[in-house]
């Protein structure tokens, strides 16, 4: 570590607590909404002093949305079970097809490899709703429309490309003759894949999983127009939030904090491996 | 018979570069061979289809007369040391070694003598227990020696494996590990572009250059007999003295006239017959090739002026100008010359190397059809 003066450090302190209030505000916010009634977050000008409410988070784990109008039944915590089925699924898909694709593309440079891999990315470049409305017709024809299945499947539009490019990466800043010692010692190919390849890459494939499941979580334009409200995620089940009697900020606010809850967690264990992914570099090619 | 067997193996890059052209070469058990050539000469090429890391695009690969150019590496029973080292980073030294013991199923006591043995071999005792990434490049390149010699194989292909260490470690490394290979009988391949490496080293050298085989024989066949300008110039430092020539023969002697108006003259009976034919059928083409150590300095020799004079701690090299080029000589002692001054060179017919002007294969090595 570099000396600095202790005025020098109290500075950077702040400097830094500006920066982390800044990104983390919204967070925050939402936080503090979670905890109030519609009315005290209505009231005009805005405070942080209140009186802390769980009602928010009762009303949604147990799927009565009360008004001051009237109440209705929502399915939120199901919609959260959605989301995570579809975004556990559509990565766990992503990576059995998309690890060994990346290590494909890596190693070996076959007649049109080049070809495929950008066809590939290239899913990422069309607006999602132009392949959307002819899809729908397609699925609903071959029983797909409204099926768990089918979603991920669609889902591998947004996963399997983000994955097959961010590992490929990876594979090819192993050196491929780390990999040719441990063959020549009397390993199969596989084996050298699964024993050397696959371990040295796993950061990687770790943050490219993570960043696929962020984006399969954040989806909500494939979701709204394929699925119907038993399998709808947390991001179109939201809109049950927008009541005939007014938006209910506080219960939207308290379904934020629970549906971003998974992903932040599961960024913030992912973080060392991302750290590692850096590091992956230092090893002589 | 031979062990190992390359015929007519040729290898093309994306159908255009062409690595290696019908590469014949015989290895036999217990030998060291060593290929080399300067970069790109497709030596590497040519170890790395033998471990089975390259196709064989033509020709065939045998082993004991086996032909394994279509198995893939882990059933060719080769060991190999990589020139990027190549250690596995999640593991120790002592684990990389022991790893590639894995196939032979030793217990836990015998892999750990071997170790113990091989890093004693070289130098790597006290950085057995840390990771690759936290010692230096010799170390590694030390360590990837090590886990190659570890391995009974049938095989040993050795890719560059001292172009990292220091001079002193190096001399010392070379005599231990080639006791070490023909103390076991081992048969092994070494890559190199150094060719005090392959010397020290190696029963046989090949000496490659552009994808071709130029000469496989042993160092000092090489030195002495080389086929072809190439060898004659690649091989021995500093590089052979070479010089255009015509040749005319005048009363009873032998005559080379080099650039310059300046010409050797020997008497004829210093070369056979059968040379002076087959040097009159080439008279107008012919390269004549001194080495450095066989130009002698003397106040009787053709005329040459000193360019530069450098003391090398052992040995003095002397460039001159001479013959409408220049002309180095090597000295076992200092010498007193200095740029400018003149001197006379002379070359004595035992030490002449005559070429084919137009092809470069070898005519005669001291006075001797090649």
């Amino acid at each position: 570590m570099h000396h600095h003066s202790p005025i020098e450090r109290v500075l950077r302190g702040i400097a830094l607590l500006i920066v982390v209030l800044f990104f983390m505000f919204p967070i925050f916010w939402i936080l503090l909404m979670s905890l109030q009634t519609n009315e005290t977050i209505l009231r005009s000008p805005p405070s942080i002093v209140f009186e802390p409410t769980l009602s928010n988070y009762a009303a949604i784990i147990a799927g009565r949305l009360d008004s001051n109008v009237a109440s209705m039944g929502i399915d939120f915590m199901s919609n959260l079970m959605n989301s995570v089925i579809l975004s556990v699924g559509s990565v766990a898909l992503a990576l059995v097809l998309g690890v060994p694709a990346a290590y494909a593309f890596a190693r070996h440079k076959f007649r049109g490899s080049e070809d495929i891999a950008f066809t590939l990315l290239s899913f990422r470049f069309a607006p999602p709703l132009l392949v959307l409305l002819p899809l729908t017709l397609y699925f609903q024809q071959i029983g797909l429309a409204d099926t768990y299945f089918g979603l991920i499947w669609v889902y591998q539009l947004i996963c399997l490309p983000l994955i097959l490019w961010i590992v490929r990466g990876y594979f090819e800043d192993i050196s491929p003759d780390v990999e040719h010692a441990y063959r020549i010692a009397g390993h199969s190919w596989f084996s050298t894949f699964r024993r050397i390849s696959l371990p040295l890459a796993a950061p990687g494939i770790a943050a490219a999983a993570l960043l696929a499941f962020i984006f399969a979580w954040n989806n909500f334009i494939f979701a709204l127009v394929l699925a119907s409200a038993d399998k709808q995620p947390v991001t179109v089940g939201a809109l049950a939030f927008v009541t005939a009697s007014g938006i209910q900020y506080g219960q939207i606010a308290a379904a934020v904090v629970l549906s971003i809850t998974p992903t932040l967690a599961l960024a913030l264990y992912a973080q060392r491996y991302l750290v590692e992914g850096l590091s992956l570099g230092a090893v002589k090619g | 018979m031979s062990y190992l067997d390359l015929s007519s193996v040729s290898k093309t890059y994306g159908g255009k570069v062409q690595a290696v052209k019908d590469l014949n070469l015989s290895i036999n058990t217990g030998e060291i061979v060593a290929l080399l050539g300067s970069s790109g000469c497709g030596k590497t090429s040519t170890l790395r289809m033998i471990a089975g890391f390259e196709d064989v695009t033509a020709g065939e690969i045998r082993v004991n007369g086996t032909a394994i150019h279509q198995l893939p590496p882990a059933r060719r029973g080769v060991a190999m040391a990589f020139e990027g080292y190549s250690l596995y980073p999640p593991l120790t030294i002592r684990e990389n070694i022991a790893f590639a013991m894995k196939a032979e199923r030793l217990d836990a006591a015998q892999v750990e003598t071997r170790v113990k043995d091989i890093a004693r071999l070289v130098e790597l005792e006290d950085v057995l227990d840390r990771y690759p990434s936290s010692v230096s490049g010799g170390q590694q390149q030390r360590a990837s020696l090590a886990r190659a010699l570890v391995r009974k194989a049938d095989l040993h292909l050795l890719d560059e494996p001292m172009g990292q260490l220091e001079p002193q470690l190096r001399a010392l490394l070379r005599g231990r590990v080639k006791h070490f290979i023909q103390e076991r009988g081992l048969t092994a391949i070494l890559v190199t572009h150094d060719q005090t490496e392959a010397n020290a080293l190696a029963d046989k050298i090949a000496v490659m250059e552009d994808g071709e085989l130029q000469q496989f024989d042993t160092p000092t066949a090489l030195k002495d007999n080389p086929a072809n300008l190439f060898t004659g110039t690649f091989i021995g430092e500093p590089p052979m003295n070479v010089f255009p020539a015509g040749m005319r023969r005048e009363n009873r002697q032998v005559i080379f006239g080099l650039g310059d108006g300046v010409s050797l003259a020997y008497d004829e009976a210093r070369f056979s017959p059968d040379l002076r034919d087959r040097l009159e059928k080439n008279r107008d083409q012919i390269a004549i090739g001194v080495r450095p150590h066989a130009v002698r300095l003397s106040e009787d020799g053709l005329p040459a002026e000193v360019l530069v004079n450098q003391w090398l701690g052992d040995q003095t090299h002397i460039a001159a100008s001479f013959a409408g080029g220049s002309i180095v000589s090597v000295i076992h002692d200092r010498a007193k010359v200095q740029a400018g001054e003149r001197v006379g060179v002379s070359v004595a017919p035992e030490d002449l190397h005559i070429f084919d002007g137009s092809t470069g294969t070898a005519i005669s090595h001291g006075g001797q059809l090649a």
